[in-house]
């Protein structure tokens, strides 16, 4: 089967998803956000690996991205399971209330 | 008898012993007997083996005793190993003698104390390390004793420790002496490097095939011994500490700061002879550093009140004589100065310290007065030494040792008119000082009243030391009358004979000049202070007389000069270094590991987009440095 993108655009795709999500991390305030935006940076990276793993015509890059799936929901589990525990005890999802951890 | 020669030094270091480890514990009594006891066996054993000695003499003139080895480094063995000749011979004669008749005076001078244990565990140190100086092989174990009576005489100034001035006194004796210590290590070190062995004997008889005549190293390394000398004997510019070494109890200063550990330096340059008779410059040093010393600490003691310091001045000055005669070539001549010296004035220090005790433990001249009808004993003897001292001719000790010396420092090889000259006016200037102490103490009113008299022990030491201050002389008669060369006869297997210049005047016009610069001495003594007194107050009255009076008084200004020189300097930096500056790195060091931690600290802020933000930035520098490079 003939690929009509070439393997840049989805590498800068990957790329454009990561920056996305990074900045989502980083901007957002709430809790869930920053869960969903780090979601968004795993399947980027994913994404990548799939791309690379199409171009060079090797198996790995999927094993990699069914690993990452795995990974991400294990991930999202814990990290849900933790979005509940601060929401009981602080009534709030926002993370700037969090700063009790300060040096 | 020989082979019992270990015994005179082991005596006093198990007297020492068992006091310093049961002192406690024994009586009164006990201490005295086992202090004292252990002196005086020491002292028979010493004639005994001595009269052995001397019996088996122009055969034996060495006799070697190796005890064990104390360490082998090296090529290197120090062995303690004790040699007697006829040098170490009169030495140790002295030091046991005299030191019993000092240890049998003490047991009544210190009944009162009340560290009797302390004092004579001391003092038998001090005679166990000085007979380790005088009887060691090598020179490394003749620093060991050199070193131990330092300790020993810092211990017996500072032993009425309550008063801090006594304190004071013995640490400047021990940091003054120290200067000359760490010379003479190094000289030590040197003769090591040279020589390679430390053994006297063999030292002595490869001097020559070691060093050149008067080269530079060799000359070096004489002076630097000298100057441990120099340190030990009180000698200029290391004189300043023994006046005030006057602090400690008057046993102490008649044992060790008249009649032993202060003539080790003469000790030292006569064992040593054949290094210093490689230098012409050295032997020079010596016989000017003599004549300076005997007439610069004449001249204080002829200012001083204080009967003590009078007597320790006197010392300096005939220490002074001593190494005139060294200088000039007289070896023979400094020992019987030495061993007459150590007669005369362990006598008036313990004559002196009897005195005081009496009169309530005053030190003042000028408080005492009018003695002679009131202590009759001490006076004759006082008077016995007192003559000895300032040489009175023919009847007296002091004359015959004096007398030699005079004549060799102009006669002999090394002198000269001016050496000469200096050690006339001293001659001329101890007798005076010594008749205006005698008259201040004994003649006159009556300032301060005695109380109770020295008892025989006391007594009966100073009598004897009076018989020989008096007729110890008659062994070594001058040359023109009498001609009795005993003492110089027995000395000369180890000591070279002096070598004389050609063309001196008759030695029967140096006896006269000599005897008249005594007698005229004296006269000035009695004319000033029992004739016309009140001449020495219209003395005072001048100006120029007395700043003279004032800088002769502070011992020429030494003490005011090292005070500004080092002292000064000394508790300068360490006031600046007073919080330490070499601590300052180690301090900085964590004052700056402390203020970065602060630092950091402030970023822990607890906010998680800071962190994420950390990362970030440190994701894309790291990668940036990656695709840069």
């Amino acid at each position: 089967m003939k690929t009509a993108v070439s393997v840049e655009v989805v590498v800068l795709l990957a790329g454009l998803l990561f920056a996305l999500g990074i900045v989502g991390v980083i901007i957002r305030k709430n809790i869930i956000f920053m869960l969903l935006s780090v979601e968004i940076m795993l399947n980027a990276s994913g994404l990548a690996f799939v791309a690379a793993g199409s171009r060079w015509g090797q198996p790995d890059g999927q094993v990699m991205f069914v690993f990452i799936l795995a990974m991400a929901a294990a991930e999202v589990s814990i990290g849900l399971a933790l979005i509940l525990q601060i929401y009981h005890q602080h009534k709030s999802l926002d993370i700037d209330n969090l700063k009790e951890m300060n040096g | 008898m020989d082979k019992y020669l270990w015994l005179i030094p082991a005596l006093p270091l198990g007297g020492f012993l068992i006091l310093a480890l049961a002192g406690r514990q024994l009586s009164r009594p006990m201490v005295a007997i086992v202090g004292a006891g252990s002196i005086c066996l020491s002292a028979l054993v010493t004639f005994a083996v001595g009269s052995a000695f001397l019996a088996g003499m122009p055969a034996n003139p060495v006799y070697t005793q190796t005890l064990w080895t104390w360490f082998e480094v090296g090529g290197f063995s120090a062995k303690i190993t004790l040699t007697l000749d006829v040098l170490s011979l009169v030495f140790v004669f002295v030091i046991t003698f005299i030191g019993a008749l000092i240890h049998i005076y003490s047991t009544a001078f210190m009944e009162e104390d009340r560290d009797y244990a302390r004092f004579f565990a001391s003092m038998n140190l001090f005679v166990f390390s000085m007979l380790v100086l005088v009887l060691a092989d090598n020179l490394l174990l003749m620093y060991l004793g050199w070193e131990g009576v330092g300790l020993c005489s810092y211990l017996l100034i500072g032993f009425w420790y309550e008063q801090s001035a006594n304190g004071n006194a013995a640490r400047k004796a021990f940091t003054v002496t120290r200067i000359g210590d760490a010379a003479m290590a190094i000289g030590l070190f040197m003769v090591f490097q040279q020589a390679g062995t430390l053994v006297i004997s063999d030292i002595g008889a490869n001097a020559s095939a070691i060093w050149q005549v008067n080269g530079t190293i060799v000359t070096v390394t004489a002076l630097l011994l000298l100057a441990g000398g120099l340190g030990k004997s009180a000698q200029l510019p290391l004189q300043t500490w023994l006046p005030d070494a006057m602090a400690g109890p008057s046993p102490v200063s008649a044992l060790i700061h008249a009649a032993t550990m202060v003539t080790a330096g003469v000790y030292l340059v006569a064992r040593m002879h054949a290094i210093f008779a490689l230098s012409e410059t050295a032997r020079l040093v010596i016989a000017v550093i003599g004549a300076a010393t005997l007439l610069l600490a004449g001249l204080t003691a002829l200012t001083q009140y204080d009967i003590k310091r009078v007597l320790a001045y006197s010392t300096i000055s005939q220490i002074g004589y001593m190494f005139l005669a060294l200088g000039v070539g007289a070896w023979t001549a400094a020992i019987f100065h030495f061993m007459i010296h150590a007669f005369f004035k362990a006598l008036l220090f313990l004559a002196a310290g009897a005195i005081i005790e009496s009169l309530h433990h005053e030190h003042n001249m000028f408080k005492m007065g009018g003695l002679k009808d009131k202590m009759p004993v001490v006076f004759w003897t006082f008077l016995a030494g007192a003559v000895s001292l300032a040489a009175v001719p023919l009847v007296s000790a002091g004359f015959y040792s004096k007398d030699q010396i005079l004549w060799y420092s102009w006669s002999a090889n090394g002198g000269g008119p001016l050496l000469w000259a200096v050690a006339l006016s001293g001659a001329l200037i101890t007798a005076a000082y010594t008749t205006r102490m005698m008259i201040l103490t004994f003649w006159g009113d009556s300032y301060t009243p005695v109380g109770h008299l020295p008892g025989k022990r006391m007594t009966m030491p100073l009598v004897v030391l009076a018989v020989f201050s008096i007729f110890a002389g008659f062994i070594e008669l001058p040359h023109n009358f009498g001609h009795l060369t005993l003492f110089s006869d027995l000395l000369h297997p180890v000591l070279p004979e002096t070598i004389m210049r050609d063309n001196v005047p008759s030695e029967w016009l140096f006896q006269l000049l000599a005897a008249l610069a005594t007698l005229g001495g004296i006269f000035l003594g009695y004319h000033y202070y029992y004739q016309q007194p009140a001449r020495v107050e219209s003395l005072r009255h001048n100006a120029l007389l007395a700043s003279l009076h004032r800088f002769w008084f502070s011992g020429w200004g030494f003490d005011a000069l090292y005070d500004k020189m080092l002292v000064k300097p000394f508790i300068f930096i360490s006031k600046i270094n007073k919080s330490d500056i070499t601590d300052k790195l180690y301090t900085g060091i964590a004052a700056a590991t402390d203020e970065m931690y602060k630092l950091l600290a402030r970023t822990q802020s607890g906010s998680l987009r800071w962190y994420i933000m950390g990362l970030v930035v440190g994701a894309i520098l790291i990668l940036g440095i990656q695709i840069m490079l």
